[in-house]
């Protein structure tokens, strides 16, 4: 396990140091002049030259580089060039939103996913399996932005059942946590229903069934439990899709959250928050993807036996 | 039977997104007379919030998509398949590099450097573009390199190479025929991918600028009046889930298709 867990920490170590230099040197290759945004045009060289100075831009690109992962590996992300507030504070506030949004949705998916794929295992080639897979591919296929705002049009402005947008109290949340997790739902069902299929013809499904156990209790027992460590892994990875799709999600509802704070800074090029953004959402994808990893090597001797005997 | 509609929608799609430029059409026509106006005999699908045709910008919108999606879509599996077969190829330093590079981008949501590219680039067709291929490159890469890693010591490549063939004759001939049935499905579903992404980038305001039309903007202009005229967001998200549910179905369907054919393919490559 130690081997494995130093090898994985790495990679992890490796993500982020990769992460934050793409998003430094494609913030400073791309057109764009902060100092220009933030003085406007009426301000003479001299002004600009000294504000330059002051933030540091003046120096060779690699000592910045420096100077930013340094930063970065203090957690100090730096000013927002908009507020004159620590970037860290900004993205404090923020992040609760976001993860409130992505836990309920997360829920949602789990909810409606696992019945549906087991159905679709258990019934396969029937109408069943049709119509758990068929819903599927519609979930896959509505964006985000056209179904948030369908379900506002129904429910808020047709029902009033829930508020059209913002963040006050539980009912609010209903609505963005349904719109991000349905896409989500689509494609962990048929994750479900094809690990599930594929432990079903195993040995032990038929030992089981041979023994006379019921249909459920072989499927849920012994079938479940088997292809959940599959499914566990890929879970993490569509947790990035999730929190990519909380971007949208964050803007149809102006849910305050990271997303939509990534929206407001690029239109407003405060490039230290923009930069922060993406980091703090690709660390807690790193995060996430690290944990379901090590869970999966504790509960599955074979994967870190391989690992170790490379 | 699905399958047949998705085809008939895609080439409709694609007839609609070509002849575009010669048809009839007036999508920057501004008539404050029909401002918000519903569905109608004189204007089928209604008109915006400041007198436009919705149809016209509808069947401009898809031009766009497709534009965007044919140029992404083509850049993208071009550039990642030729970089992947060759590192998986030649192996060595330049593989290991590729490894770690698609290790990065694979370990964060492509979506979100899309968006912040997008942002950051300015908006355009041409930035969507670029944006959005710098992200997708990575999924052809890593495919491409697997699958050549595990056909590169076919008999019918070390014979070419005891032949004294070029690497990069090998690389194109020998090699890439065999492994295209994934990338052709991944190109497939990448297709759905980036219609999706490009409306959602115009959407946040980041991608196709006004007047010029696309889906995803259409969508954000007509969500600030979805109680007065509900069909200005109807009509393009009817369109846009249309497309992309025919593009999931056929590629679905190619999958399939594709998985059992290969094995044969295979076979008979291995023997030819």
């Amino acid at each position: 396990m130690p081997a494995y867990l130093v090898s994985r920490l790495m990679l992890a170590v490796w993500v982020m140091f990769g992460v934050s230099s793409v998003v430094f040197f494609l913030i400073h290759w791309v057109p764009g002049d902060p100092v220009e945004v933030m003085l406007g045009e009426s301000v003479s060289g001299a002004d600009r030259e000294a504000l330059r100075h002051a933030l540091g831009l003046d120096r060779p690109l690699l000592q910045q580089w420096g100077a930013f992962l340094y930063g970065v590996v203090r957690f100090d992300l730096g000013m927002s060039l908009h507020q004159r507030e620590p970037v860290l504070s900004l993205l404090d506030e923020r992040f609760v939103a976001t993860a409130e949004l992505a836990a309920l949705a997360f829920v949602i998916a789990v909810l409606i996913a696992i019945p549906l794929g087991v159905v679709a295992a258990a019934r396969k080639g029937t109408r069943w399996d049709t119509a758990a897979m068929g819903f599927s591919l519609l979930g896959l296929s509505i964006p985000n932005f056209w179904l948030g705002p369908l379900l506002v049009m129904l429910f808020s402005l047709g029902l009033g059942w829930f508020p059209v947008s913002g963040r006050s109290g539980f009912a609010s949340l209903v609505l963005p946590a349904i719109t991000l997790g349905t896409s989500l739902a689509a494609i962990l069902s048929r994750m479900v229903r094809s690990s599930l299929l594929e432990v079903l013809d195993e040995d032990y499904i038929r030992t089981a069934r041979a023994k006379g156990l019921g249909g459920y209790r072989v499927l849920l027992g012994h079938g479940l439990r088997n292809a959940w460590l599959p499914i566990l892994t890929l879970l993490g990875m569509q947790l990035g899709a999730l929190l990519g799709g909380a971007v949208v999600t964050e803007a149809v509802f102006n849910w305050p959250g990271l997303g939509s704070l990534l929206v407001e800074s690029i239109q407003r090029r405060d490039y230290p928050v923009v930069q922060g953004c993406v980091l703090v959402i690709s660390l807690s994808y790193v995060v996430i993807n690290l944990c379901t990893d090590l869970a999966y090597a504790w509960a599955d001797p074979r994967i870190r036996l391989d690992q170790e005997s490379d | 039977m699905r399958w047949h509609w998705a085809a008939v929608i895609l080439v409709l799609w694609a007839l609609v997104a070509v002849c575009a430029p010669w048809l009839p059409l007036h999508p920057d026509a501004v008539s404050l007379t029909h401002i918000l106006q519903g569905p109608g005999s004189d204007m089928w699908l209604g008109a915006d919030d400041i007198g436009r045709p919705v149809l016209d910008r509808l069947l401009v919108g898809a031009g766009t998509s497709f534009r965007v999606a044919v140029w992404v879509v083509g850049l993208s599996a071009v550039c990642g398949t030729l970089l992947g077969a060759c590192a998986g190829y030649f192996g060595g330093f330049w593989d290991r590099l590729l490894v770690l590079v698609v290790d990065v981008f694979m370990a964060f949501p492509g979506i979100l450097l899309a968006i912040a590219l997008a942002g950051l680039l300015g908006p355009g067709i041409g930035n969507l573009v670029v944006a959005l291929s710098l992200v997708g490159w990575v999924g052809y890469a890593r495919l491409a390199r697997a699958q050549v890693l595990s056909v590169k010591r076919r008999d019918h490549v070390l014979a070419a190479q005891a032949l004294g063939t070029g690497s990069w004759r090998i690389v194109l001939r020998h090699l890439l025929p065999l492994i295209s049935a994934p990338l052709l499905v991944e190109a497939t579903f990448g297709v759905a991918a980036v219609i999706v992404a490009e409306s959602g980038l115009s959407f946040l305001g980041l991608g196709v600028q006004p007047p010029e039309a696309s889906w995803g903007s259409m969508i954000r202009d007509g969500v600030r009046y979805m109680l007065v005229a509900p069909h200005l967001v109807l009509a393009p998200g009817i369109a846009l889930f249309l497309v992309v549910l025919s593009v999931n179905l056929l590629g679905d369907r190619l999958r399939d298709r594709l998985d059992v054919r290969s094995q044969r393919m295979t076979l008979g490559g291995a023997g030819g």
